[in-house]
């Protein structure tokens, strides 16, 4: 048992941080720390400069442009990514769809979609909740049908991230009415520009639209886009889920907080004195950051496991990082309601886009209080996550 | 970054895991606490013959120069066990006074002794006002001659029941709490002026309340510098920690698995009180809090390391409050999934939640530490 990092990983922590420190965009950075949302281009600008690094699609096999890395040393990525911050890179292209395409996918899928995918070309969506298929995926209604050459497809999906700039989508459809729920599901991608997808952007309790719900109607689809073998889609999508588990607590983002509070809690004042000194306030801090630190340790001994063992089936044990992740960040994003005290409450109509510069960038740390709430209910929810812990690690 | 154990490692797991499981089940603990002093001589002397009693001790003292990982495998298989024997008093913390400031001579007349079986410690620390701080000493040792002569009172001293020599934190100079003027005092418990109220604790160990009046000890008693001492006193009380932090881990481990065991075979309702969903979620979250801990238990293992003083405190502070939290949560919902039968002495589930609950009270609780690491800065 040894926990220190080797000279060669702390080597390559210091590459990865200084990289970041030249290359990126300062007003990025700064838009990040304050809790804003940042601009399309802003993201596309800054995943461009870390493909052409080479460290877009890092996890991925070398063949697709993967960089080869250790297990430990995607965790350092990860955290140096979400603690500098700079934006991590989109999900949907590069954790998810990308994997079950270079896994999944036949040989001209691979060719047409992963360089695409690593270069963000195609801003990709995730289609899979359902008005009324949440935590119950698999109930999920929108129909595939195959008509010549083409799909047909029709129904709703919901708190699709993003799509107001989506490209493309992999959606989960039903492809077969009469087998067992999870039997009859296929993966099939396509173009948001089809005819027929309609997106309404839903606006979350935080006052931002970062969620939406897609319409399909009658969207045809080439027969080709189907991915891997038809009503095999159930299989895919745990495969998707269960493949991104190192960045799943956000180790990283919840530390950046933690060194923001302590910032802006050494210059507001409660009591005549900054709240850093108010025994009570800095006591809950200390709790939160020991939570943190055992938090990591976690992430780095399930981490450890899968350089070892290979990464192999899903470990429950990311459950845990799921579960304790999220409510460390809920606590951060409360510490910070809890410093700011009063200046909690101006709404800046302008939205978070930083387009108001006028306004304090105070009035941001509500918003990522109310948006955080979204972090024990996304990916799975924490009473799902239990449900796993209860039934893979208990035997419940 | 390496959280498996090495082959050593492995086979010392292996070793003490085997001896527990053939000696130290619940019902044989029952008749070794019946023994006198409440623990087993037997299982002592079958400790030392596998050499887990010399373990931290360096080649040269005779022992096996084993690290803080191999102390937290024995910890956490002792917690497992729920043993009684004074491993934490004698070969940690009395183990640790002579590791780190044992003279030659006071190492060759102890440490033998230890590692063969024959001799246990006590370390006698707390006091009436002390509370958590170890630098609130008000006992004195005051000089006389070429040796000091030793005045007051210490209160719950484990093992000091049966302990043959204890270790005295007692004040050479200055006001009760000062941070210098603290000392660290070998005193045969048979010497003259010592006496002792001897009771069981909560959780079925043994522990004496001690009167030293006038206890008169050579030049030699002295370990380390008599005059100032607060340095070794918390690095020992911190290793000690740390072994609490483990058998902690090892005690939450025995008392889900226990919990889950029960809740599948118990029936209410016609089905397993485990399919319902509540006590599912709670047993995950059980099992969440044991994880949290067992990081921060490995934490701290390392940090017991760590050259600077400071860094070492709080990160073994730091281990000691998600130990404490966990511990809580885990014990107090062990009892409330077992129901009735866990409120009952007859079964086992509640003596771990005893000796849990104990641990949160042993060298600072949640609060104390957490206070530490506020005053401190925080972790990150």
């Amino acid at each position: 048992m040894d926990l220190a990092f080797t000279k060669e990983e702390q080597a390559f922590r210091e590459e990865v941080r200084s990289f970041f420190r030249d290359n990126v965009p300062p007003d990025t950075r700064r838009k990040l720390v304050e809790g804003r949302h940042l601009s399309k281009d802003e993201m596309v600008t800054w995943w461009r400069i870390l493909n052409k690094k080479g460290w877009g699609v890092s996890h991925w096999p070398k063949q697709f442009g993967g960089t080869g890395w250790t297990s430990v040393q995607h965790y350092i990525f990860n955290e140096e990514l979400q603690s500098y911050p700079a934006p991590q890179p989109l999900a949907f292209g590069v954790s998810m769809v990308g994997p079950v395409i270079y896994t999944f996918g036949n040989e001209e899928q691979k060719k047409k979609y992963l360089p695409r995918i690593a270069n963000v070309d195609d801003w990709w969506c995730q289609g899979f909740s359902e008005p009324g298929s949440g935590s119950d995926l698999a109930s999920l209604k929108t129909k595939a049908e195959r008509r010549g050459d083409k799909w047909i497809i029709n129904g709703q999906k919901t708190w699709t991230t993003l799509a107001q700039h989506a490209d493309m989508i992999f959606c989960l459809c039903r492809t077969d009415n009469n087998a067992k729920k999870q039997m009859g599901i296929s993966f099939i991608v396509f173009s948001m520009k089809s005819k027929g997808v309609t997106v309404r952007p839903i606006q979350t309790i935080d006052g931002g639209v970062e969620v939406n719900e897609v319409f399909f109607d009658d969207v045809e689809v080439p027969i080709e886009n189907l991915i891997g073998e038809e009503n095999k889609g159930w299989d895919y999508a745990k495969f998707l889920l269960g493949n991104e588990r190192t960045g799943i607590a956000r180790v990283g983002v919840s530390k950046e907080r933690i060194r923001r509070i302590k910032d802006l809690a050494s210059k507001v004042e409660s009591g005549g004195k900054p709240i850093i000194q108010d025994a009570a306030f800095r006591e809950k801090l200390a709790a939160c950051e020991i939570e943190l630190k055992a938090l990591e340790l976690t992430q780095l001994r399930v981490v450890a496991d899968e350089g070892k063992h290979g990464k192999g089936k899903p470990n429950p044990a990311s459950s845990v990082l799921k579960i304790k992740g999220s409510e460390i960040q809920q606590t951060t994003t409360e510490l910070l309601m809890e410093v700011i005290g009063p200046f909690a409450a101006p709404y800046d109509v302008h939205g978070d886009d930083g387009s108001n510069e006028a306004m304090d960038w105070t009035a941001q740390i509500a918003p990522s209080y109310f948006n955080n709430r979204k972090v024990s209910i996304y990916g799975g929810s924490n009473e799902i996550q239990r449900n796993i812990i209860a039934k893979a690690v208990l035997g419940l | 970054m390496d959280f498996d154990l090495n082959e050593e490692q492995r086979l010392l797991k292996e070793s003490i895991d085997g001896l527990l499981t053939d000696s130290y089940d619940f019902e044989q603990r029952k008749k070794y606490m019946k023994e006198k002093g409440g623990w087993s001589k037997a299982v002592w002397g079958k400790l030392a013959e596998q050499g887990l009693l010399g373990l931290p001790f360096s080649e040269a003292d005779g022992g096996f120069g084993g690290g803080g990982v191999e102390t937290m495998i024995v910890m956490e298989a002792l917690g497992k066990a729920l043993v009684l024997e004074p491993y934490l008093a004698t070969v940690v913390i009395g183990g640790g006074f002579l590791r780190h400031a044992g003279s030659d001579a006071q190492k060759a007349a102890h440490v033998p002794a230890i590692i063969d079986g024959s001799k246990t410690l006590a370390f006698a620390q707390v006091e009436k006002n002390s509370r958590y701080d170890l630098f609130d000493v008000a006992t004195t040792a005051k000089k006389k001659g070429d040796g000091w002569v030793i005045d007051g009172e210490k209160f719950v001293v484990l093992n000091g029941e049966n302990a043959d020599t204890l270790i005295v934190t007692a004040r050479t100079k200055g006001d009760r709490r000062d941070k210098t003027g603290v000392g660290v005092f070998l005193v045969p418990a048979n010497a003259k002026g010592v006496t002792k109220k001897s009771y069981p604790t909560q959780d079925g160990l043994h522990a004496a309340d001690i009167t030293l009046t006038g206890v008169e000890v050579g030049a030699d008693a002295a370990i380390g510098n008599p005059e100032d001492s607060l340095g070794l006193i918390e690095r020992v009380v911190d290793e000690a920690r740390v072994a609490l932090c483990a058998e902690a881990v090892g005690l939450m481990d025995e008392s889900l698995k226990t919990t889950v065991e029960y809740i599948k075979t118990r029936k209410q309702f016609g089905v397993a009180i485990g399919s319902f969903q509540s006590l599912q979620h709670r047993a995950s979250d059980m099992f969440v809090a044991a994880e949290q801990a067992r990081s921060m238990s490995m934490f701290a293992t390392m940090a017991s390391d760590f050259e600077n003083a400071k860094e070492r405190a709080n990160a073994i502070a730091a281990a000691k409050v998600q130990i404490g939290k966990s511990l809580k949560f885990v014990g107090q919902q062990s009892i409330q999934l077992h129901g009735g039968i866990g409120m009952t002495m007859e079964a086992k589930i509640g003596h771990y939640f005893k000796r849990l609950t104990m641990i949160e009270n042993t060298f600072g609780d949640t609060d104390y530490h957490q206070r530490r690491v506020a005053d401190a800065g925080g972790l990150i």
